[in-house]
């Protein structure tokens, strides 16, 4: 049977919920708005339903432990195709199976779920690492990203903790939200003005620019040319990033 | 205004670089609700050079004026090179700015000597001291420790900074007579012993009482330069243990010696030892987080690594007697002694193992380097090591692999 579902991780938990109650093996999970018609004949649609959700989260929790249902959500974030039926047969598993299967590494969906969230934790660090914040003149420091992955959900715990004493903003200019925090909450966020990729000069405070240009007088002198590895650079820096980094 | 801190930072961060350690990690930190930053134990890059080195931390001198003339440094007093001196509250400007945009984790501060060790080591902590009351940073600052500031300073450093970290660079005493005859051993390690003192019995404190201050939490770290003097890596790594042993160093950084002087008491190297830098991080690694012996590593027969082929994998040919390994039944140290086979790879094997017999594909799929590890294993399947052991065999073969592929991956772009 198809199901489809509001796009949401508690909707596709509570599509996984409706199968088992009322015991017909998905065979396809999909978004609803991404459904086309015509192969499956005609797809369940379940709404979101908290309280679902819960249960094969605390369902989950009880067999596995929080950190399988944090697989989930990451590998969910992760956006690639099919990963709907890869956690519905997480689910399966679980239930199926009389011990904990989170490290049974033998298991190629354990496997491709942890493969998964490796990916996810590391663009998470990435973001940790390049997004790189522009001072604005009304006070605002702006960062844009691009992430492979839906990592926006993931990067508050860091950024709130490190820096909660002014307001910033992470706009993801691929999927057209944002994280914004002012003192000492933050929000989800869409805006009208981002449908650029770059932020405008003349937002930026003459500050700004100055410390911007003295950051890549600090990058331009810690090189060291009898040692240069540009393989190596790379490895470390995608292309994708680099141009978001003020100083290469 | 901007043009001369732009010449300062030129001049003073390209004296700082070959001051190779640039770790954010090790230390907890939290942020206050009105404070700025924080270290969460795990360092993060924030950029690489174009050599590949990660920069985590602004890392320059507060000046390169030194009283001092060691024939290593580029910045000893015989040396022709521009001068300059960053004032106090620039440094502090410089590291809360580049911090809120989120280009580093935090400040690495050194220093040139100039007039004496105290009044260096004053402004020093100086500056970590405005950076962490005034300006309620809470990012990582490691501070150079000088040998001969005073035993209030080096306390006071250690109340403020993540890290402090002497430098040996020298790996022996009497070569450093012989490059820096103005320096000695006793003088590098008294700081550091009063360091480590202070670092365990803070620590202890710690742990019975909760509002203790936190002193280094960090830990202390130091450097050796590779290749600018004769020791060979038995020396090195003897020496690296010593200190990791006796003064409980967190880190020993090796930097593979570049030829920055001309000076007639250092050899003349084309390029700097990459690859020697490269097996000592590597034995380093195995001494701190692999249950490796030093005298496993280097000996009387073998005073150098190998450097065709990194430790493990050294080790592991010198002692045929040991191998192959049972995945399905060596325990944890022993599996963690296969070549290819890492920390994380070998917490996987012992977690999956329970659930069932493995098998060469579940290794694969779990991210060993299958074509290193296969020599020295045996998985579920029936063993057909066919190629017997024989050490020097399979060192070639190895060796041969990796340049088929090296040089099939250059015939692409012919």
């Amino acid at each position: 049977m198809t199901f489809t579902y509001d796009g949401s991780f508690e909707g596709l938990l509570s599509a996984i919920f409706e199968s088992f109650r009322i015991k017909a093996a998905a065979e396809e999970i999909v978004e609803e708005s991404s459904f086309q018609p015509g192969l499956f004949g005609n797809p369940v649609f379940v709404p979101s339903n908290r309280a679902q959700s819960q249960r094969v989260k605390a369902g989950l929790s009880q067999r596995c432990g929080p950190k399988a249902v944090e697989m989930l959500y990451h590998a969910f974030l992760s956006e690639q195709p099919q990963v709907e039926m890869l956690i519905y047969r997480f689910v399966k598993l679980t239930v199926s199976s009389p011990e904990n299967i989170l490290d049974n590494f033998r298991e190629p969906v354990v496997l491709q779920l942890h493969r998964i969230q490796k990916q996810i934790h590391r663009e998470v660090h990435r973001m940790h690492a390049f997004v790189r914040f522009q001072q604005t003149e009304d006070g605002l420091f702006i960062a844009l990203i691009t992430p492979d992955f839906n990592v926006l959900p993931l990067l508050p715990p860091h950024f709130t903790e490190r820096y909660p004493a002014f307001r910033w903003l992470i706009y993801d200019a691929k999927r057209k939200y944002g994280l914004y925090y002012e003192p000492h909450q933050y929000h989800f966020v869409t805006l009208s003005f981002a449908q650029q990729r770059t932020i405008s000069e003349e937002l930026l405070t003459t500050a700004e620019k100055d410390y911007q240009q003295l950051w890549q007088t600090y990058f331009r002198s810690v090189d060291i040319p009898e040692r240069r590895n540009l393989k190596l650079h790379l490895q470390h820096v995608p292309k994708r990033f680099l141009k978001y980094l003020v100083e290469i | 205004m901007i043009e001369r801190i732009d010449e300062k930072l030129a001049i003073l961060a390209d004296a700082a670089k070959y001051d190779v350690s640039c770790a954010s990690s090790g230390s907890y930190r939290k942020n206050s609700k009105d404070g700025l930053g924080n270290s969460q134990g795990m360092g993060i890059c924030h950029t690489y050079t174009q050599d590949g080195r990660c920069v985590s931390l602004l890392k320059i001198l507060l000046t390169n004026y030194c009283i001092f003339d060691c024939a290593y440094c580029v910045s000893r007093r015989s040396n022709d090179v521009k001068r300059a001196a960053f004032t106090v509250q620039e440094v502090v400007n410089l590291t809360i700015n580049f911090y809120q945009r989120n280009y580093i984790e935090g400040l690495f501060l050194s220093s040139g000597i100039f007039k004496n060790a105290d009044y260096t080591m004053e402004r020093l902590v100086r500056i970590a001291k405005k950076l962490r009351t005034e300006h309620k940073f809470n990012g990582y600052i490691h501070l150079k420790a000088i040998p001969g500031a005073s035993d209030e300073l080096m306390h006071e450093a250690g109340l403020h900074a993540d890290r402090l970290s002497v430098n040996l660079e020298i790996p022996s005493e009497e070569s450093l007579k012989k490059v820096a005859p103005e320096k000695d051993y006793a003088s590098a390690y008294q700081p550091m012993n009063y360091l480590a003192e202070s670092i365990t019995g803070y620590q202890e404190e710690k742990k019975t009482l909760r509002s203790a201050p936190t002193f280094a939490p960090g830990g202390q770290s130091t450097q050796l330069v590779v290749g600018a003097t004769p020791e060979n890596d038995y020396r090195i790594l003897h020496l690296a243990n010593s200190l990791y042993q006796h003064q409980q160093l967190r880190r020993v950084y090796y930097s593979g010696y570049v030829p920055i002087s001309n000076d007639q008491r250092l050899p003349m190297l084309h390029s700097p030892p990459l690859v020697r830098e490269n097996r000592l991080y590597q034995a380093d690694w195995l001494l701190r987080f692999y249950g490796f012996d030093v005298n496993e590593l280097v000996d009387d027969q073998h005073p150098d690594l190998d450097q065709e082929v990194d430790p493990k994998l050294g080790y592991a040919l010198r002692h045929p007697e040991q191998f192959p390994v049972d995945v399905n039944t060596a325990p944890y140290e022993l599996i963690l002694r296969i070549p290819g086979i890492g920390v994380k790879s070998a917490q996987k094997i012992v977690q999956a193992r329970r659930f069932g017999k493995l098998r060469a594909e579940h290794l694969r799929k779990i991210g060993i380097v299958w074509k290193r590890a296969r020599y020295f294993l045996i998985t579920a399947e029936p063993d057909f090591r066919w190629l017997g052991f024989d050490p020097d065999h399979l060192k070639q073969r190895i060796l041969s692999e990796r340049s088929r592929k090296h040089s099939s991956q250059l015939a692409l772009f012919k």
